[in-house]
C-alpha cells in the first residue's frame, strides 16, 4: 500500500501508522454528556467502502492525514492534511 | 541423454555435480533438471503421499515433481536451479533410498488412502490425533525437510521504484519495455530465467530474421542501452495495493557459497504503471498412470531438446488436443530422435510436424513402467487399440495463460471457450496491463504486436508519447485446439502431481457433496502445494464441471494468490532479525558505562547502566544498596538522558499544553517547573513529566522513556487535529540533550562547581539556562530521589565529558554513579510512578491524582474520566505496602483479605513494583488495593501462586520515605 502524503509525496505504508476512524479528529463541544463523549470515543460503523481515517506519517514529516480508502478495494480516494481538511 | 550438436548450453564448460552421491557431468548453461535428464537420471523425487517415483514434468517454475534438497535448503526446483561444478543435491520424500521406498506401500494401499481418508478414518479418539496420527502423517507425507539451522547465508530486502514495470521478459515483455523506454520511461524489466526470450529460448523459430533467443539477447542489450533496468532471475510473485509489486531475485544460487553477495534478494517495487507479459503455461492430460518418469509435458520436452540438448530417451512418443504439441514432434525428428508417433486427439487434425507417424483420433489411455517410461498404450477410432515402446512422452492438454498476478487484488479471470482456458478479465489490477499470452494472444508476432501496443498506452498514461515501433518478421501461429481434460479408462490419472491427487478424488469429492471449487480443493487438497496447482487446477476444475453437470465458467474459477512461487521467509523477513529487528540505542555514557562493569538493562531500545559495581561485590544487590544509601547520604550522578523531551514553542504554547495536561500550565512562571499528568481521551493516565518554562514562548516537557514515542505522536495528533491555528512548534528533541540527575545532600556543591557561575539560590522545582565550560547548559532543581536534586543538560555531544566532570566531583565528596537499579528503589521508596504503575488502566483518581485535574478548563481526557466507574469507591487504588519477613515481595502478586482464601473472587489487589530498601531496612511494595486509600494499617496476605509466595503486608501511604518531602525541598 502506498499514501500520497500532501507534504511528501507517495510513500510506503511501513512510514505511517494507523489510528482509525477520522471521527477522531473533531472532538464533541466541551459540556457534552458522558454518553455523547463516550460513543463520540467507542461506537464505529464498521464501513465495507469509503471510509475517512486517519494515518500518521511518522516515518516521515509527522503530518496527520485523514485518508479516504475503500475498505474492500483498498484503493485511496484522496488524502488530506488533518488540519486543512476539519477545521475549515 | 544428451543429443549430440543439439542444444545452447555450452559444451566447452564441462561441469561435474553429484546427486544422491553419485557423480555426474553437465555443461555450463544447463540447470539441474537439464543435467540430470542429460545424465540419463529419469527419477528425480518421490510424490507427496504415494511415493511414487516421478521424473521432471516442466521446463520451468510451476515444476511440481523435480524438488531436491541443495545443501540446507529443501525443495529447490531442479528446473530453476542452474548447475554448477560441484553442485550436490539430494532427493526428497524417500527412504532408504530413493530407488527403494518403504513408504511406497502407500501406492499400494491408494484404494484406501483417497480423497477424504484423512478426515473419515483419525476422527476418534479425538486425544490420539495430536498425539499419534498427525506426527505419523508427517513423517509418512510431506516434501524436503528443514535443516533446523538458521540460514548461514544472507538474504536482503530492498525497494525499487520505476514508471513502468514490465514483469516477464518474453516478446511481449521486450517490446513494451522497448517502446516504454524509448518514451523516455523509467522502466524495470523482470524475469524469472536468467536469460530474457521467455519461450523463445525453448524454440526453433527466427524473429527478425535471427534466431529467437539471439534476437531476444540483442534486445535487452539494447534495453541496458536505453537505461532499462533488466532484472533477470527476478520473479514476480505478487501484486500490491497502489502499484507496490514484490519480487525474489535469486542472486545467487542454492549450493553456492556467495562470499559478499546475498543468496537472494527480496524486492518491493514501486511502479505507477505495470505490463504483466507472463505468458502461458501448458497443462498435462490425465490418463492412466501419466505420472511415469519420462512423461511431460510438451512443450518441456521441446524445451529441453531445443535449450539444452537433452532427451528422456531416444524413442519419444507425442499426445496432444492442438496445433503446438505438432512442435514438438517436428524439433524432436529435426534433433535426430525417433519420433515413434504423434497423437492427436482431434480426429480431423492435420499433420504440422512434417515425416512423423501420425495418429489423429487416438488418444493415450496408459503410460507403463513404473521406475520409467517404457511403452504407451493407445485407444483409437473404432474401439482399435495399440501398445508402442517409447522412453519419452510429451503431453499438451493445451496452455493456460499465466493470468496468477491479475487474481492478487481479487479479480477473477475469465473463461475463453475457444482457448479453453481463462484469460484476465480487465482492469484486473489497478494499474496493470496484460500483453501477450498472458491474455490469450498466443502467436510470436501477435505478442510482439500486443506488447508494442501496451508500451505505448502504458507511456501514454504516464504523460509520454510513444509510438508503435517497427514490428520484427515473426511466426504467428494460432492456437487450434479441442479441449481433453481426461482420457477415459480404468486406473488411477493424475491431476496434481505435487498433491497427488487424480481424477478419481475429484470425481468422488463431487459425489460427496464438495461440488465447489473450493470445497473440491480442500477435500482432495487439489491445487494446494507450493506449486499453486499451476498445471492442474484448470484440469480439476473441468473435472469437477463434467462431474456436476455443469459448464466451466458456472463451476467457478481458480483463485490465485500472492507469492507466484514460494519465497523464502529468509527472504521475506531479510533485515528483520537481530539490531534490524531492534536497534539498539545508546545513550552518550554508554561506552563509559561498560568500561565501568556496567551491566546493561534494555528500556525499550535504549541500553542503560543498571549498576555500577565495586570491589567486592558479587551480587547486583550488594551494588544497588550501596548506591542507594551512596545517594541518601552523599551524591550519585545518574544519566537520564533516555528519557523523552519536546520542546513546545510559541506565543500559544501555554494554552496548547493546558489542554493536554489535567493541570493548569499556561500559569507558569518563567525559570519554573511543574509536574504534569496527561490523560487518553478514555481517562486514562497516558503519561506523566515535567514542565519547565525556559522563556516566555518556551517551554520544555520531559515524558517518561517508555512513552517518549507515544506522547510525541499523541501531542502531535492533538495540535494538528484539535488546535491547528494555534501559534505554536512541536520537536522531539531527546537526542539533542545529554541530561543527568546529580542527587544527594551534598548535590548542590558537585553542580556549582561545575557551573562557569554559581547558581545562587535556585528554588525547588526551578530552572534555568547556565553554561559549562563555555557550553550552554540547562540546569533543572527536581528530584526522581527524594533528596535535593539537580538535573543539568547539555549538547549530546559533550555528555561523556560532564559525567567525566561530574563523576570526579562526586567521588571526591564520596559520592559516585548510580544506575537504574538503585533509581528504581529511591523512587519506589518515595512512591514516584513509573508504568509499571501508570499501566495504562489506571485513572487520576486511581493514583490519588484527581485533583490534578483542573477545574476551569478543558483536557484531553477530562470529560470521560469523570465517569461514574472510573471514580467508584471501590476501585483498585495506589498503595505502598510494607512486606514483614525476610521473602520478597514480588510485583504481579496479588493481595488478599488476612483470613481469605487466596483465589481470584477474593481478589483485593496487585503488587506493581517491589524492592529492598536500604534506607527503611524493610522490604517494600507498591501496589493497586480496592478502596485502597481508606484501608492504610491494614493487614493483608501477598500472593503469588506461581512463584510460591505468601506473606504478610501492611498498608500504608505509597510514599514510604520522608513523606513531607523536606530532604528534597531543603
Amino acid at each position: 500500500m502506498r499514501i500520497d502524503c500532501p507534504l511528501c509525496g507517495a510513500r510506503d505504508r511501513r512510514e505511517f501508522s494507523v489510528l482509525g476512524d477520522a471521527a477522531m479528529a473533531v472532538r464533541p463541544e466541551v459540556g457534552a454528556d458522558t454518553q455523547t463523549w463516550s460513543d463520540w470515543l467507542h461506537l464505529r460503523d464498521n464501513t465495507a467502502g469509503r471510509l475517512r481515517e486517519l494515518w500518521y506519517h511518522e516515518g516521515g514529516c509527522a503530518a496527520w492525514l485523514v485518508v479516504e480508502r475503500d475498505t474492500v478495494s483498498h484503493a485511496v480516494h484522496g488524502v488530506s492534511l488533518v488540519g486543512a481538511s476539519d477545521a475549515d | 541423454m544428451r543429443i549430440e550438436g543439439r542444444g545452447r548450453v555450452d559444451r566447452g564448460t564441462p561441469l561435474r555435480f553429484r546427486f544422491d552421491g553419485r557423480e555426474m557431468e553437465g555443461f555450463g548453461g544447463d540447470t539441474l533438471a537439464s543435467a540430470l535428464m542429460g545424465a540419463g537420471v529419469g527419477v528425480v523425487g518421490r510424490s507427496f503421499k504415494y511415493h511414487r517415483p516421478r521424473g521432471v514434468l516442466t521446463d520451468g517454475s510451476a515444476e511440481p515433481n523435480a524438488l531436491v534438497t541443495i545443501g540446507d535448503e529443501p525443495n529447490i526446483r531442479a528446473t530453476m536451479q542452474p548447475l554448477f561444478h560441484g553442485l550436490q543435491a539430494v532427493s526428497q520424500n524417500r527412504w532408504p533410498s530413493l530407488g527403494f521406498d518403504l513408504m511406497a506401500v502407500n501406492d499400494l494401499a491408494a484404494p484406501f488412502l483417497g480423497a477424504g481418508f484423512y478426515y473419515k478414518t483419525f476422527m476418534w479418539p479425538q486425544r490420539f490425533w495430536e498425539r499419534l496420527y498427525e506426527p505419523m502423517i508427517r513423517r509418512a507425507a510431506g516434501l524436503g525437510a528443514l535443516s533446523g539451522k538458521p540460514p548461514e547465508e544472507h538474504y536482503e530486502t530492498a525497494f525499487a521504484f520505476c514508471d513502468l514495470l514490465v514483469i516477464g521478459a518474453g516478446p511481449a515483455g521486450l517490446m513494451a519495455a522497448l517502446t516504454a523506454a524509448q518514451a523516455g520511461a523509467e522502466v524495470i524489466l523482470c524475469d524469472e530465467d536468467a536469460a530474457p526470450g521467455g519461450r523463445l529460448l525453448a524454440e526453433v523459430e527466427d524473429v527478425g530474421g535471427v534466431a529467437g533467443h539471439l534476437w531476444a539477447a540483442g534486445m535487452a542489450e539494447r534495453l541496458r542501452g536505453l537505461g532499462v533496468r533488466v532484472m533477470p532471475r527476478t520473479t514476480v510473485t505478487g501484486a500490491y495495493d497502489q502499484g507496490t509489486y514484490g519480487a525474489l531475485e535469486q542472486v545467487v544460487p542454492a549450493g553456492v557459497h556467495p562470499g559478499g553477495a546475498p543468496r537472494e534478494c527480496f524486492w518491493r517495487i514501486a511502479a505507477r504503471r505495470a505490463v504483466l507479459c507472463t505468458g502461458a503455461l501448458e497443462r498435462p492430460i490425465a490418463f492412466r498412470d501419466n505420472d511415469r518418469p519420462g512423461v511431460m509435458l510438451a512443450g518441456a520436452l521441446r524445451a529441453y531438446v531445443n535449450r539444452w540438448g537433452v532427451a528422456p530417451g531416444r524413442r519419444v512418443a507425442v499426445f496432444g488436443n492442438n496445433d503446438d504439441a505438432h512442435r514438438t514432434a517436428r524439433d524432436a525428428a529435426a534433433a535426430g530422435l525417433k519420433v515413434v508417433a504423434l497423437v492427436d486427439s482431434r480426429p480431423d487434425a492435420v499433420n504440422l510436424a512434417g515425416d512423423v507417424p501420425f495418429m489423429p483420433g487416438w488418444q493415450v489411455t496408459q503410460a507403463i513402467g513404473r521406475g520409467g517410461l517404457r511403452a504407451i498404450r493407445l485407444a483409437g477410432p473404432g474401439g482399435r487399440g495399440r501398445m508402442l515402446e517409447v522412453d519419452g512422452l510429451g503431453v499438451s492438454g493445451g496452455w493456460n495463460p499465466s493470468v496468477h498476478l491479475t487474481s492478487h487484488m481479487g479479480a477473477r479471470p475469465v473463461w475463453d471457450p475457444g482457448l479453453a482456458a481463462f484469460v484476465p478479465s480487465e482492469a484486473a489490477v489497478p494499474g496493470m496491463s496484460v500483453a501477450g499470452s498472458a491474455r490469450g494472444r498466443m502467436g510470436t508476432a501477435a505478442c510482439l504486436r500486443d506488447g508494442a501496443e501496451r508500451g505505448v498506452e502504458a507511456a501514454g498514461e504516464l504523460g509520454l508519447r510513444a509510438s508503435m515501433p517497427d514490428l520484427p518478421e515473426a511466426g504467428d501461429d494460432l492456437l487450434r485446439l479441442r479441449a481433453l481434460w481426461a482420457v477415459p479408462g480404468k486406473g488411477r490419472a493424475w491431476v496434481d502431481f505435487q498433491n497427488d491427487v487424480t481424477v478419481k478424488d475429484v470425481r468422488q469429492a463431487a459425489s460427496e457433496g464438495y461440488g465447489t471449487v473450493e470445497h473440491m480443493k480442500r477435500y482432495t487438497t487439489q491445487g494446494m502445494a507450493t506449486d499453486q496447482g499451476k498445471s492442474s487446477n484448470v484440469v480439476a476444475l473441468a473435472l469437477l464441471a463434467q462431474a456436476t453437470g455443469r459448464d466451466i465458467p458456472g463451476t467457478g474459477t481458480t483463485t490465485f494468490r500472492p507469492p507466484f512461487v514460494p519465497v523464502s521467509i529468509a527472504a521475506m523477513g531479510a533485515g528483520g532479525r537481530g539490531k534490524r529487528f531492534a536497534p539498539e540505542r545508546r545513550t552518550t555514557t554508554d561506552a563509559l558505562s561498560r568500561a565501568m562493569g556496567a551491566p546493561m538493562i534494555e528500556a525499550g531500545l535504549w541500553y542503560r547502566s543498571a549498576y555500577f559495581p565495586r570491589e567486592g561485590e558479587t551480587t547486583w544487590r550488594q551494588a544497588c544498596d550501596r548506591e542507594v544509601r551512596m545517594v541518601r547520604q552523599t551524591v550519585g550522578v545518574c544519566e537520564v538522558s533516555t528519557l523523552g523531551k519536546i520542546a513546545v514553542s510559541g506565543p500559544e504554547a501555554g494554552r496548547f499544553l493546558d489542554l493536554v495536561y489535567t493541570n493548569t500550565m499556561s500559569t507558569l512562571a518563567e525559570g519554573r517547573v511543574r509536574y504534569g499528568l496527561m490523560l487518553r481521551e478514555d481517562g486514562h493516565v497516558m503519561d506523566d513529566g515535567t514542565v519547565s518554562r525556559l522563556s516566555a514562548h518556551d517551554f520544555l516537557l520531559t515524558t517518561t522513556t517508555a512513552a517518549a514515542g507515544q506522547v510525541m505522536r499523541h501531542l502531535d495528533f492533538v495540535q494538528q487535529a484539535y488546535a491547528p491555528r494555534m501559534a505554536l512548534r512541536l520537536v522531539s528533541v531527546t537526542e539533542h540533550w545529554a541530561q543527568f540527575a546529580v542527587a544527594g545532600p551534598l548535590a548542590r556543591g558537585v553542580v556549582d562547581g561545575l557551573l562557569d557561575a554559581p547558581m545562587g539560590d535556585l528554588p525547588f522545582m526551578g530552572c534555568r539556562a547556565v553554561t559549562v565550560g563555555g557550553v550552554g547548559a540547562r540546569l533543572f532543581r527536581i528530584s526522581f530521589s527524594g533528596e535535593l536534586g539537580f538535573e543539568i543538560a547539555v549538547p549530546a555531544r559533550y555528555g561523556e565529558s560532564l559525567f567525566r566532570a561530574l563523576l570526579g566531583r562526586a567521588e571526591a565528596l564520596g559520592g559516585g554513579a548510580y544506575g537504574l537499579e538503585a533509581l528504581n528503589v529511591l523512587r519506589i521508596e518515595k512512591g514516584f510512578l513509573t508504568h509499571a504503575e501508570m499501566h495504562g488502566r489506571v485513572t487520576a483518581f486511581d493514583l490519588g491524582m484527581h485533583r490534578m485535574i483542573a477545574p476551569g478548563k478543558d483536557c484531553i481526557g477530562k470529560a470521560l474520566a469523570s465517569r461514574p466507574g472510573l471514580v467508584a469507591e471501590d476501585r483498585e487504588m495506589l498503595v505502598g505496602l510494607w512486606v514483614a519477613g525476610d521473602r520478597a515481595p514480588l510485583a504481579g502478586a496479588h493481595l488478599f483479605a488476612e483470613g481469605a482464601s487466596p483465589v481470584s473472587e477474593n481478589d483485593q489487589g496487585y503488587v506493581t513494583s517491589a524492592c529492598w530498601s536500604p534506607t527503611l531496612e524493610q522490604w517494600l511494595a507498591l501496589g493497586f488495593l480496592k478502596n485502597g486509600r481508606a484501608r492504610q494499617g491494614e493487614r493483608l496476605r501477598m500472593v503469588d501462586h506461581l512463584r510460591r509466595l505468601d506473606v504478610a503486608c501492611n498498608v500504608a501511604e505509597a510514599v514510604a520515605f520522608d513523606p513531607d518531602g523536606g530532604r528534597m525541598r531543603g
